[in-house]
C-alpha cells in the first residue's frame, strides 16, 4: 500500500451542512471516499492508501482539477483505493461533494 | 427489466438506506471511527473504513428494528475479525433490547487472511444469534446480492428464523469452484452458469424450503417481504428443531437420489421444470404454487 | 503442347485417393485422418475455415494430429488463427506457412511462435483482404470448412453461421481445389442449400455441432459509469450533429452502451428514426431493446451469435433470413457493406499514438485485424452522397468547391483514457512498431492509420480530428482528451483551450452533459437476464452468461 496526502487551497468551500458523507467500495478498480467537514473552509487535505503504487503524479494531477472544479473547501477527504482508474477517482470525488452538499436525510 | 432499485446491484449502504423507513437509519461504529481490520495491513491489502459491513438501527413501517448489511463488493463480503464482531455486537443489543434483526448477506464465507479470528467469528455470531432467538428475538436473513451466501454466512443464514431469497441470491455452504475442485468437474462444473444458479439460486433454495420467502430483485420488494415474515412469529424451541429435524430427513430421503434440480422440481409436480429459471417471478410464482416444500415454520 | 488441365487433373487425383475413405461423398469420422492423408500433399495451400467465431473444429484436430513425416510445409491461409490446433499444426511440423487476419484468443502464443521462428510469416490480413487474395495469389488447392448438415449429394446447410464458407469455396471450388466440409449430421434434405453439392467433394459426419464462439455478447451488468459516460458523448455530441443513420459497431462495452442507451437516452433526446437505422452488425444482444423499441430497420451480419437464432428467425423484417426462416450471414458482403454503405465505423482499440493509428498489438501480443479496418477505413471509391459523409468532408476540407469535394466515413474511436489493469489508452508510439522491429516486418500491424480516423471520444471529450489544419492541432487534439495518461499531462494547456473554443475538442460540459448522470439505470437492459426477457424469452443466453 502507498501512502500520499495533499493539502490543498480550493477556490471554493464545500456548501450543505452535513457533517460527512460516504461514496463507494473498496474493490478491483473501485475505491472509497469519506468526506469530513472540520477543516477551515479554505483548505482540503485528502489522504490516499492505494493498492496501486506508483501513480503520486497522476493522483495530483486529478485532485488539482478536482479541487479546481468542485466546492471542496473545508472537507477531509479520506480514500480506500483498490486501484481505481483516475476517471473512476474523478467521479467519486465528485459524487462526494454532491452528497455532502445533500440536506440530512 | 431491472428495477431501479435493483438489490443485486445496490451497495449495502444503498439496500439498508431503502430499505428502512427514510432516514430512520443510524449507524454503530461508523466509518468516520475507522475501526478497520488489524489484519489486512499485513498482508499489504486495502483496508475498509467500516471493515465490509454496516450495523445499526431504523425504523420498518414505524417499528424499531436493528440491521447488518455485508457490502459484498469489498473482500467478496468475507467475514474477519471486525466485520463479525461487529454483527455478533448487534445480534446481543438485539437479544436485550428485544429487537428484531435483518441481516443483508452478501458474503463468500471467512477471509482467508484472518482465517481464524474469521472462524472465531462465525461461531459467536451463531452463538449469539441462537441466544437472540431464545429470547424470542426474530433474525431475518435477506440474501440476493453478488457474492450470495457461502461459508460460515451459509452457516448463520441456516440459524435465521426465516430467509427471503430473490433469484440473484445464491446460498451453498461450498461454493461453485471448491466443489469442482474437490469432486471434479464432472461432479460439478463450476463455469456452467445455469447449473450453479439451479443448484444454488433462490428459485431451487425457494422450491426446496432452503429459503421461507421469495422476493424479486428489488430493495423494496425485499421491505414488502420482510414486513410480511416479521408478521409471523420466529420461535426456536425443541419442537421446531424435532420438526426441522423431520424435514430434513424426509426431503433426503425423497430426493437423495436426484441428480440435477430438475429432477426434483418434475418430482414436485412443477409444470415443465425446465422452463423455471427462465421464469419472471409472478409466473414463477403461480406455476409452484402448493408445490414447494415448505420449511413449516421450523427454522 | 502444354497440359492446360493439370489442376483438374491433380482434384481428380486427390478425389480418388479419398474415395477409399468415403461411401459416396460420405466420410466416417473414424476414417478421417487415413482420408486427409490421402487428399493433402506436402506443401499445399490450405485454407482451414474459421473467424472470430465458427470453427471447423473437428477438421482442425484431425489436421494437427497428422503425420509430419507424410503431411508437411503446408500453407496455411485462413481467417482466424483461433483454435489451440490451429497454431499445433505448425508445432509439429505438418504446417510452415501463414497468412492470416485475426487471431484473438491464440495472440500470446502466435507472438511466441513468431519469435520462435516457428511460422513463416506471410502477411496479416484484413477479412476482405485476405478474402481477396483467394481469388488472386492465395487460391487454397484444399478447403476444409464447417457446415451445419449436408445431405448425400454435398449440398450443404450452414445455418445462421454462414459467414466465410461461401467465399472459401467459391475460391476453392472452382479453382479446381478440393473442397471438405465437417457438418453435425447428414440428412435426406437440408433446411436450405447455402452451398451446391457439386462444389462440395467430400462431407466429413463430425456428429457435432461446429464450434461458435460468443464474441458478441457484451453483459450489461460488467458495463461501467465511464462507459455510459462515453456512450453519451457519441450519441449527442456525434450521431446527433452528423445525422448518422448507416453504421457499424465495435465489440467494446462502450458501444454496448451506446446500443443499451438508444431507447432511453436517445429516445428523451429525440433522435429515434434520426439516427442509428441501418447497421452492419452481428447479432448483438445488447441491440435487443433498441430493435424492440422500433429504432432499427435493418441489420445485416457478417455471422449469427450464440443464443440469437431464434430471436433472429423471429424478426425477419430487420434480419436477413432464408425461406427456411435462419439468419443468412456472410462475412465478404458484409464486410463490404461496411466499407461502402455505411456512414461511420466506431470501435475501441488498444492503443492510439499522437498520429491517431491505433493498434491492437502490444509487444507480445498478436490479435490480428479481423473486419476493423474494413470497417474503420474512408473507402476511396466510393461515390453516393449521403449527410453525414458531405457533412464529414466539410469539416474536413472546407476550401474544395463542394461539387468536387470527397466525403469522408466518420472513423470513431471510443474508449476510456485508461483500460484494464490501468494501461493508458494514449502512448507516445505504439508498440507494433517495436514488435515489427523484432518480427523485421515490412509493415507496422496497425489497426486503423491516423489518416482515417476521424473522431476520438474519452471520458474526457470528443476530439475532432477533421477541423486540425495540422499535425501540432492534431497531437494536441489527441493529448486534449486523453485524460491523466502521460500523454494527456504532457497537453499545451493553451493551445487546447484554444481547440476547445473551435470546437475541435468539445468536453462534456461543452454539450451539456453532467458525468454525474452517467448513471446504469440509463441502460435499457442491467442484466442478459433483461435481454432475454427484452426478446420475450427468445433469446436464448450461453450458460457462461448467466445468473439465473
Amino acid at each position: 500500500m502507498e501512502k500520499l496526502s495533499f493539502t490543498m487551497k480550493p477556490s471554493t468551500p464545500a456548501t450543505g451542512t452535513r457533517a460527512r458523507a460516504i461514496v463507494g467500495v473498496v474493490a478491483s478498480g473501485n475505491l472509497e471516499v469519506l468526506l469530513e467537514r472540520n477543516l477551515p473552509a479554505n483548505i482540503c487535505i485528502i489522504d490516499i492508501a492505494t493498492a496501486a503504487p506508483g501513480f503520486a503524479a497522476v493522483w495530483e494531477a486529478v485532485i488539482e482539477d478536482f479541487v479546481t472544479r468542485r466546492p471542496a473547501g473545508g472537507l477531509h477527504i479520506s480514500i480506500n483505493d483498490g486501484g481505481a482508474r483516475p476517471d473512476m477517482v474523478s467521479l467519486r470525488l465528485a459524487q462526494g461533494v454532491r452528497l455532502i452538499e445533500e440536506l440530512e436525510a | 427489466m431491472t428495477s431501479a432499485n435493483s438489490w443485486y446491484e445496490a451497495g449495502a449502504r444503498q439496500r439498508v438506506a431503502a430499505m428502512l423507513d427514510p432516514g430512520s437509519f443510524a449507524e454503530f461504529i461508523g466509518p468516520e471511527q475507522r475501526e478497520i481490520s488489524p489484519h489486512l495491513a499485513i498482508f499489504d491489502l486495502p483496508e475498509q473504513f467500516d471493515d465490509g459491513i454496516i450495523v445499526g438501527h431504523g425504523t420498518l413501517e414505524g417499528r424499531r428494528i436493528l440491521v447488518a448489511a455485508q457490502e459484498g463488493r469489498f473482500m467478496g463480503g468475507a467475514f474477519g475479525e471486525v466485520h463479525g464482531a461487529k454483527l455478533t455486537g448487534l445480534l446481543r443489543a438485539a437479544r436485550s433490547l428485544g429487537e428484531p434483526v435483518l441481516i443483508l448477506f452478501d458474503t463468500g464465507g471467512v477471509r482467508l487472511q484472518e482465517a481464524n479470528a474469521g472462524e472465531l467469528a462465525i461461531a459467536e455470531i451463531m452463538r449469539a444469534l441462537v441466544e437472540a432467538r431464545m429470547a424470542g428475538v426474530q433474525v431475518l436473513g435477506l440474501i440476493g446480492g453478488r457474492a450470495g451466501c457461502y461459508g460460515g454466512g451459509s452457516l448463520i443464514a441456516g440459524c435465521c428464523s426465516a430467509l427471503i431469497v430473490s433469484e440473484q441470491g445464491r446460498i451453498s455452504v461450498s461454493g461453485p469452484e471448491v466443489i469442482e475442485t474437490n469432486k471434479g468437474v464432472e461432479e460439478f462444473d463450476s463455469r456452467d452458469r445455469a447449473l450453479v444458479w439451479r443448484t444454488m439460486g433462490g428459485k431451487h433454495r425457494y422450491l426446496i424450503g432452503g429459503a421461507d420467502a421469495f422476493a424479486d430483485d428489488d430493495v423494496l420488494a425485499f421491505r414488502e417481504a420482510a414486513l410480511i415474515v416479521l408478521a409471523g412469529n420466529g420461535r426456536l424451541d425443541a419442537d421446531v428443531l424435532e420438526a426441522e429435524q423431520q424435514r430434513l430427513e424426509h426431503r433426503l430421503h425423497r430426493f437423495g437420489e436426484a441428480h440435477d434440480a430438475i429432477d426434483i422440481w418434475t418430482d414436485i409436480g412443477v409444470s415443465e421444470p425446465t422452463e423455471i429459471p427462465g421464469l419472471a417471478t409472478d409466473e414463477f410464482l403461480r406455476r409452484i404454487t402448493d408445490k414447494r416444500e415448505k420449511a413449516n415454520g421450523a427454522r | 503442347m502444354r497440359n492446360w488441365s493439370t489442376q483438374k487433373e491433380a482434384l481428380a487425383l486427390r478425389r480418388y485417393a479419398g474415395q477409399r475413405y468415403a461411401c459416396g461423398k460420405i466420410v466416417a469420422l473414424d476414417d478421417l485422418p487415413r482420408f486427409l492423408e490421402a487428399v493433402l500433399r506436402p506443401g499445399d495451400r490450405v485454407c482451414l475455415e474459421g473467424d472470430n467465431q465458427k470453427q471447423a473444429d473437428i477438421l482442425a484436430k484431425a489436421l494437427a494430429n497428422l503425420d509430419p513425416g507424410k503431411i508437411h510445409d503446408l500453407h496455411m491461409v485462413q481467417s482466424g488463427v483461433v483454435l489451440p490446433e490451429h497454431l499445433d499444426v505448425f508445432e509439429k511440423g505438418v504446417a510452415k506457412r501463414l497468412d492470416f487476419s485475426y487471431s484473438g484468443p491464440q495472440s500470446t502464443r502466435i507472438a511466441r511462435m513468431l519469435f520462435g521462428s516457428k511460422i513463416e510469416l506471410g502477411a496479416v490480413h484484413t477479412y476482405l483482404e485476405l478474402f481477396a487474395r483467394y481469388f488472386i495469389d492465395l487460391t487454397p488447392q484444399v478447403a476444409l470448412i464447417a457446415a451445419v448438415s449436408a445431405d448425400r449429394d454435398g449440398n450443404l446447410y450452414t445455418g445462421p453461421n454462414t459467414e466465410d464458407t461461401p467465399t472459401v469455396v467459391e475460391a476453392t471450388s472452382f479453382k479446381s481445389g478440393l473442397v471438405v466440409a465437417q457438418v453435425a449430421e447428414i440428412v435426406d434434405k437440408v433446411p436450405r442449400v447455402d452451398i451446391p453439392g457439386d462444389l462440395v467433394h467430400f462431407v466429413v459426419d463430425a456428429k457435432k455441432p461446429f464450434y461458435v464462439e460468443p464474441l458478441f455478447t457484451r453483459d450489461p451488468g460488467a458495463i461501467t459509469e465511464t462507459q455510459i459516460l462515453t456512450a453519451m458523448l457519441a450519441i449527442k455530441g456525434l450521431y446527433a450533429p452528423y445525422g448518422v443513420r448507416r453504421l457499424n459497431h465495435g465489440i467494446g462495452f462502450n458501444t454496448a452502451a451506446i446500443e443499451l442507451l438508444l431507447p432511453t437516452y436517445g429516445e428523451k433526446l429525440g433522435l429515434k428514426g434520426k439516427i442509428c437505422t441501418h447497421f452492419a452488425l452481428n447479432p448483438h444482444p445488447t441491440l435487443i431493446p433498441a430493435i424492440e423499441a422500433g429504432w432499427v430497420e435493418q441489420v445485416h451480419s457478417f455471422g449469427s451469435e450464440v443464443g440469437m437464432d431464434d430471436y433472429l428467425s423471429a424478426r425477419s423484417d430487420i434480419f436477413f433470413t432464408g425461406p427456411d426462416g435462419s439468419l443468412r450471414s456472410n462475412r465478404a458482403y458484409c464486410q463490404v457493406a461496411g466499407l461502402y454503405a455505411c456512414d461511420m465505423f466506431i470501435g475501441s482499440t488498444l492503443q492510439i499514438d499522437l498520429q491517431g493509428h491505433s493498434s491492437t498489438v502490444t509487444t507480445n501480443r498478436i490479435a490480428g485485424f479481423g473486419g476493423a479496418p474494413n470497417m474503420g477505413s474512408d473507402s476511396r471509391g466510393r461515390r453516393h452522397p449521403s449527410e453525414p459523409w458531405l457533412k464529414a468532408g466539410a469539416d474536413a476540407d472546407p476550401d474544395t468547391a463542394e461539387g468536387l469535394r470527397r466525403g469522408r466515413k466518420l472513423v470513431v474511436q471510443i474508449g476510456e483514457t485508461f483500460g484494464e489493469k490501468n494501461v493508458p489508452l494514449f502512448v507516445e508510439q505504439l508498440d507494433a512498431l517495436e514488435l515489427a522491429d523484432k518480427l523485421d516486418l515490412d509493415l507496422a500491424p496497425v489497426m486503423i492509420y491516423g489518416d482515417d480516423v476521424s473522431h476520438i471520444i474519452t471520458e474526457d471529450g470528443i476530439a475532432n480530428l477533421l477541423l486540425c489544419r495540422d499535425n501540432d492541432e492534431r497531437e494536441q487534439a489527441i493529448r486534449g482528451v486523453a485524460g491523466y495518461t502521460d500523454v494527456g499531462r504532457a497537453r499545451d494547456r493553451k493551445m487546447v483551450e484554444r481547440l476547445r473554443a473551435r470546437g475541435v475538442i468539445r468536453r462534456p460540459e461543452d454539450l451539456g452533459i453532467d458525468p454525474l448522470d452517467a448513471d446504469r439505470r440509463m441502460l435499457a437492459a442491467r442484466s442478459i437476464k433483461d435481454l432475454m426477457l427484452a426478446s420475450g424469452g427468445l433469446y436464448q443466453p450461453p450458460s457462461q452468461f448467466r445468473n439465473w
